[in-house]
This record gives structure tokens, C-alpha cells and sequence, in this order.
């Protein structure tokens, strides 16, 4: 003990410790290694793998992947039945979106100025709470919901709406002979699922608005529904564009609901799915995963410009 | 088809045995055996006690059975491919690739004493043995049934017109709305089949071997259907539930969901219509470099020679393929079971292959798969 009082032994430990201080940028660089490797390698370079993919073709008649670069494959999801799937889908996902904004307003709104306390906490809950069960379980019970013998179709019957019901099933394209068959039912099911993901945000950024001007507003003479559009509103945008980042990506991408609800029309998510695979089809299936990608560049490059990012 | 194959087969034996490296004796186990296959097909009664065909075997050999389950053909080709298994429930889908990549070995029948029980019907099958030679053991077969509601159906329909097209059924009302048919691209060959019967002036012999004026007519075909279908089904347990809650009275369908709604006392029965059907075979097929190569052949015997084959087939609704297990009560399988599932109809049934570009009719004249699916996909979507 006697002389390494003044200089004790240096373990590994305290060496490293020393090669650190003296270097901190190796420290650093191993810090932010594993990140890296992972943003780099497997998120960016799997997409650029797929990238790659789609600039090749498949040969027509032996079905053999020719890899060469060209653009026939991206021409060939502008052939109708290709391009349908693409304009379905969008739409779908512009429908579920503006629909959740109008239903979380309410809701996010309340939850933001009015609940307080204890009430507020269960909010919190109500939203969240159907988070926590299983997105398959949530979509099968919506089935079963929707069937043409389920709760609803008995409901509307039971309380003499079962023309109006059926004179809605009627309508052209978003009919069907069901809910659960038809469009109205896939997008009622997503408006559901996704709800959750457009109220917190849009709550968030409620919650940010100052009620001092709110009482300006009011003490220039502006009523609720001008103070609404002309304050709350804008300054909420945010919110709203952030929550609609998630509905909207999230109906592009998805592939489970709309194979068990709705009428088996493809969606982008369904038909990349089943283009690789025994298909063989890689170059189409990875335009195709090409689309929403796009579609999101353009989306989040226009949401970033309207401050959306502040909000998260 | 069958004749053909049997000649070859005499020729070709001779000349095959010598190229293909086969096993000539098997030795004692090695502790394990590795297998890749579908979700069910290998059961040691922890889902259901009543069903179990592997702890015995594994007293008996000393051979541990590990499962890999896959839930898709190409699934299982991965695996094959990446190796580390010894065998794999290969389906007609999955197999004649395997042997093109030579990822899977040729078998000597004469290992396996129980071969000579396999069913005549079987033996030299054409997904699983290439010139002569045997790259597999049957393992399961299954006919595609069309599925109906005996309220609506009080006789079984005898064409599968009910599903392709437009008319008014037994309860006099139509069928649009309450017929489903598969959502995948392999259900173009069902429509093609109906064409055989009904269109014979196309000149189809096989419905995975279609030219372009014969896979128009089928597209077109599906096209009416398409008026008809509100859902295509896709997963056997929403079919199921189609049939409960959505009031669909007909659709293609497999033996497993006719079985279990019958079990839940639902007015449903199945039929082969007229045109036949279309079907599935599976094949248990030992990989190149297969690590256990003694206990893989023990497995392989033990799937004709032991309980699996009469309780599989009830488990899973299919057809064992060892005729005598439907009535030796190895398990609990009946002749009536057998005849349920689709036993007696083998010749009706036109087996599931991979539609190719280069068939029967010649070099590049039939339509490869993958237009099938992005054909599919256009049809489903009204197009």
C-alpha cells in the first residue's frame, strides 16, 4: 500500500480513461458509431438497395430480373390497373386524414383547454388506451362490427335506418355489399386505428396556445367563431400537419387492413407484397415501394416549411 | 401424363442412380433433426394432446425434432437455400425449384421400407421426381373443395358455375354478393379449369400452362366473377367468418375450413364439382448437405410407418398418402374422414405448379407467374 499511494496501479479502466481525455473526439466517434452504422447501413442502405431495384426490369417472357438500368419499370405503374392502386390508395389516405383532423379537433381541443385535473388524465387514458391492444385484434373485432349480420347493420335496422344504410351501400365505388366489403368500411377502420395519432399531437400544440390571446382576440370584438379561425386555428397548424404526417403516412404504407377489410382492392402496401415472392416481380414491387416514399418526401418537405417540426 | 412418367421413370433408373449421390445405408441417429415446415404439419400435442406425432419418434430414434415453421413457399426455399436444415415439407410451389438449385438430394426408396405403402397415385409424381429420380417423400395432399351452405344448397352444386357465373341459387335469389373466391393469382388456374369444361374449343390442357388467347379468356372470365365477389378471401379464418357473418353461401375453399365449421354444427358442406378442382402436394425433401442425414431418413420413414399420416390428415383436413392409414386406425382418421377430404376424387385434381413461360406448348409460349399477379392484382381491382 505503501507506494502507490502517490500513483496507484492504472487498470485497463483508467488507461481508456486517459485515451479519451486526451482524444475526446475517439470517444465521440465510438459514441455515435452504432447509430451510425445502423442509420447508414441498414435504413439508408437497404433503401438505397431498393432504390437500385427499381431502375431494373423483368424480361417479359422468361420473367428474369434483366439488371440493367432503365426507367420501364416506373413506366409501368402508370398503366392503369397499376396506376388505380396508386390513386386509390392516396385518396384513401387523403380521406382518412382530413376526416381524423375533423374528428380530434373536437376532441384535442376539449382535452387541451377544458379537462382539467383528473379529467384530463382520463382523456389521456381514453385516447391511449386502445393503443395498447393489438392493431389485429382491433381490426378483427371492426369486422366483425361491420359484418353484414354485425352490430351495426342490426342497429340501423333496429331504429328504422336500415333503408338509409342500404341507400349509403348503394352509392357507386364506396358501396358495397356490406360495410365491412365496401370502401366506407376500410376507411372507417383506418379513420379508427389511426385517430389516436392525430389527437396528441393536435392536443400538444393546442395546449401551447396562449389563452392571453385568446382574451385579445376577444376584447377586439372578434366572437368564437373568428378568434377560432383567425388564432387558435394557425397557431394549432402545426399540430395538425404533424398529426397528419402519421394518419397520412401510416394509410399509405399499411397492408393488413384492407385484406381483411373492404373489397379486396389492392392497396400499395398489398400489391408490393405480393409482387416479390414467387411472383419474382422485385423491380415492380420496389417502384411501387418507391410511391409512398415520394409522396412523403414531397409532403414532409411542404409540412416542414409550415413549422410542423416545431410541434414535436 | 401418368404413363409417360412411368416409362421414363423405368428407363431413366439405370442411367440416374449412378449420377445422383444417394444414401446406401442408414446408420444410427445423430440426436437431431432439423425440418422446415408449414405452420401445423409437424405436431408434438402441445397445441392439442390429442395430436401429436413426434414424441414417439423421438423416443424411439433419439432423434430430437426441431421445427422451423414457414408460411410461405418462398419462405422455405430461403431457408432451404441458406441451408443448416435437413428437411423441408416442400409444396408444389417450392419444390421443382429446389432440385433446379440443388438444394435438395436425391432419396434412395430403397431406406424407407415403408415407400411401398405410399399410394401408386403418388409415387412418381411429377413435382418431386426429375428423370426418374426421387427428390422427396409425399407427405400430404389436398384438393381446393367448393364450400356451400346446405340451406341454400339443399344438393351440392354440380359446377363451379355457382362462383364464375351470374344466376339466381336454390333460395331464388342471386348470386352476387354471398360468393367468394382466393385473393391469389393462383386462383386464375381455377378459373381456367372451369374453362376446360366450358370452352374446350381454347384448347387448354393444363391450367398452369396457359398461351395468351387462353389466359385472356380466363382473365375475362374472372372479370364477370369480379361483379359477384364483395370480399376475395385470403385468410382461412376469415373465410370462416365471411360464412357466419356476411352471408356468403359458396366459395373455393380448402377441407380444413369446411371441417371446422361443420365441427362448430354450421350448415356447411363441400363438394368437387364436375370440372374438378385444383389442388396441393407436399413432398418432405432432405437438403444437399443435410447435417443428419441417419435421422432425416428415420423421419422420412417415420412419416409413412407411424400415427402422422392418418392424425395429420384430420388436423389439417388433407389426405394422407399412404391409402391404407385412412382405415388401419395408426390414428384417428376413417374412411369416411378420407372421403370428406377429397380421398377418392385424386384423379379430379389437377396439383398446384408454378405457371412458367417455358411449358408443353413451348419455348416462351405460356405466361409466366409473375404476369399472373400483376393481372390478378388489375382484375380484383376492376380493371
Amino acid at each position: 500500500m505503501t507506494g502507490t499511494a502517490a500513483h496507484p496501479a492504472r487498470g485497463p479502466g483508467d488507461r481508456l480513461t486517459g485515451l479519451f481525455w486526451r482524444r475526446p473526439k475517439l470517444l465521440t466517434a465510438l459514441l455515435i458509431a452504432p447509430p451510425l452504422l445502423w442509420l447508414g447501413v441498414v435504413y439508408v442502405g437497404s433503401l438505397v438497395a431498393l432504390l437500385i431495384q427499381s431502375f431494373y426490369s423483368i424480361d417479359r417472357f422468361s420473367g428474369i430480373v434483366v439488371k440493367e438500368f432503365t426507367l420501364r419499370t416506373y413506366a409501368e405503374l402508370l398503366i392503369p390497373s397499376n396506376f388505380d392502386v396508386i390513386v386509390r390508395t392516396v385518396t384513401m389516405a387523403a380521406a382518412v386524414t382530413l376526416a381524423s383532423v375533423v374528428v380530434a379537433f373536437p376532441v384535442a381541443f376539449f382535452a387541451a383547454r377544458h379537462a382539467k385535473g383528473r379529467w384530463k388524465a382520463v382523456f389521456y387514458l381514453g385516447i391511449m388506451l386502445p393503443l395498447w391492444s393489438s392493431y389485429l385484434v382491433k381490426v378483427y373485432a371492426w369486422k366483425l362490427i361491420l359484418a353484414k349480420e354485425g352490430i351495426v347493420t342490426w342497429a340501423a335496422e333496429g331504429i328504422g335506418a336500415g333503408n338509409l344504410l342500404n341507400a349509403v351501400l348503394a352509392l357507386p365505388v364506396i358501396g358495397g355489399n356490406s360495410l365491412s366489403t365496401s370502401y366506407i368500411g376500410t376507411f372507417l377502420v383506418f379513420l379508427y386505428v389511426w385517430l389516436p395519432y392525430m389527437i396528441l399531437p393536435m392536443q400538444a400544440s393546442l395546449e401551447r396556445v396562449p389563452t392571453s390571446m385568446l382574451e385579445a382576440s376577444a376584447d377586439l370584438g372578434a366572437g368564437g367563431w373568428r378568434t377560432f379561425r383567425s388564432v387558435i386555428l394557425p397557431l394549432a397548424l402545426p399540430g395538425v400537419i404533424a398529426g397528419s404526417i402519421f394518419t397520412f403516412s401510416l394509410t399509405l404504407g399499411d397492408y393488413i387492413i384492407p385484406q381483411i377489410i373492404g373489397s379486396s382492392r389492392f392497396f400499395i402496401g398489398q400489391t408490393v407484397y405480393s409482387l416479390q415472392g414467387t411472383a419474382g416481380n422485385i423491380p415492380l414491387a420496389a417502384a411501387f415501394a418507391v410511391v409512398p416514399i415520394a409522396i412523403m418526401l414531397v409532403y414532409l418537405t411542404v409540412a416542414r416549411k409550415m413549422g410542423a417540426f416545431d410541434a414535436l | 401424363m401418368k404413363r409417360l412418367l412411368v416409362s421414363t421413370t423405368i428407363l431413366a433408373f439405370s442411367a440416374a442412380t449412378v449420377a445422383s449421390a444417394q444414401m446406401t445405408a442408414v446408420g444410427d441417429g445423430e440426436g437431431q433433426v432439423d425440418i422446415v415446415a408449414w405452420p401445423g404439419y409437424v405436431e408434438r400435442g402441445e397445441t392439442d394432446a390429442a395430436f401429436d406425432w413426434v414424441t414417439r419418434f423421438e423416443e424411439a430414434t433419439g432423434c430430437k425434432v426441431n421445427v422451423k415453421t414457414a408460411n410461405t413457399s418462398d419462405e422455405m426455399v430461403a431457408l432451404m437455400n441458406e441451408g443448416g436444415f435437413d428437411l423441408v415439407t416442400a409444396s408444389g410451389d417450392a419444390s421443382l425449384r429446389l432440385v433446379a438449385g440443388k438444394r435438395v438430394q436425391a432419396i434412395n426408396t430403397d431406406l424407407i421400407p415403408s415407400w411401398a405403402n405410399v399410394d401408386d397415385r403418388l409415387k412418381d409424381a411429377s413435382w418431386f421426381t426429375v428423370d426418374g429420380v426421387h427428390y422427396g417423400v409425399p407427405y400430404q395432399w389436398g384438393p381446393n373443395v367448393l364450400m356451400y351452405n346446405t340451406e341454400v344448397f339443399p344438393e351440392a352444386p354440380t359446377s363451379w358455375a355457382v362462383v364464375f357465373e351470374p344466376m339466381d341459387l336454390p333460395d331464388g335469389k342471386p348470386n352476387k354478393g354471398r360468393v367468394q373466391a382466393y385473393d391469389g393469382p393462383i386462383h386464375i388456374a381455377d378459373a381456367a379449369q372451369y374453362l376446360m369444361a366450358h370452352k374446350p374449343e381454347l384448347g387448354i390442357t393444363s391450367p398452369y400452362e396457359l398461351n395468351e388467347d387462353q389466359y385472356k379468356a380466363a382473365l375475362d372470365l374472372l372479370r364477370q366473377q369480379r361483379e359477384l365477389v364483395s370480399r376475395y378471401w385470403h385468410d382461412a379464418f376469415i373465410q370462416m367468418d365471411d360464412f357466419k357473418n356476411e352471408g356468403v353461401v359458396a366459395s373455393g375453399s380448402w377441407p380444413f375450413q369446411v371441417n371446422l365449421l361443420k365441427s362448430e354444427g354450421l350448415p356447411i358442406s363441400s363438394t368437387i364439382p364436375e370440372e374438378g378442382a385444383t389442388g396441393w402436394a407436399d413432398t418432405t425433401m432432405m437438403h444437399v448437405d443435410a447435417a443428419h442425414p441417419n435421422c432425416a431418413y428415420k423421419w422420412m420413414e417415420h412419416t409413412l410407418s407411424s400415427n402422422l399420416q392418418s392424425d395429420l390428415s384430420v388436423w389439417f383436413g388433407s389426405n394422407p398418402v399412404t391409402p391404407a392409414s385412412c382405415t388401419d386406425g395408426s390414428g384417428a382418421q376413417t374412411a369416411e374422414g378420407c372421403t370428406a377430404n377429397g380421398m377418392d376424387d385424386f384423379e379430379k385434381i389437377r396439383f398446384w405448379t408454378t405457371p412458367v413461360a417455358n411449358c408443353a406448348q413451348g419455348e416462351g409460349a405460356c405466361v409466366p407467374y409473375y404476369r399472373w399477379v400483376s393481372d390478378y392484382i388489375g382484375v380484383i381491382g376492376g380493371r
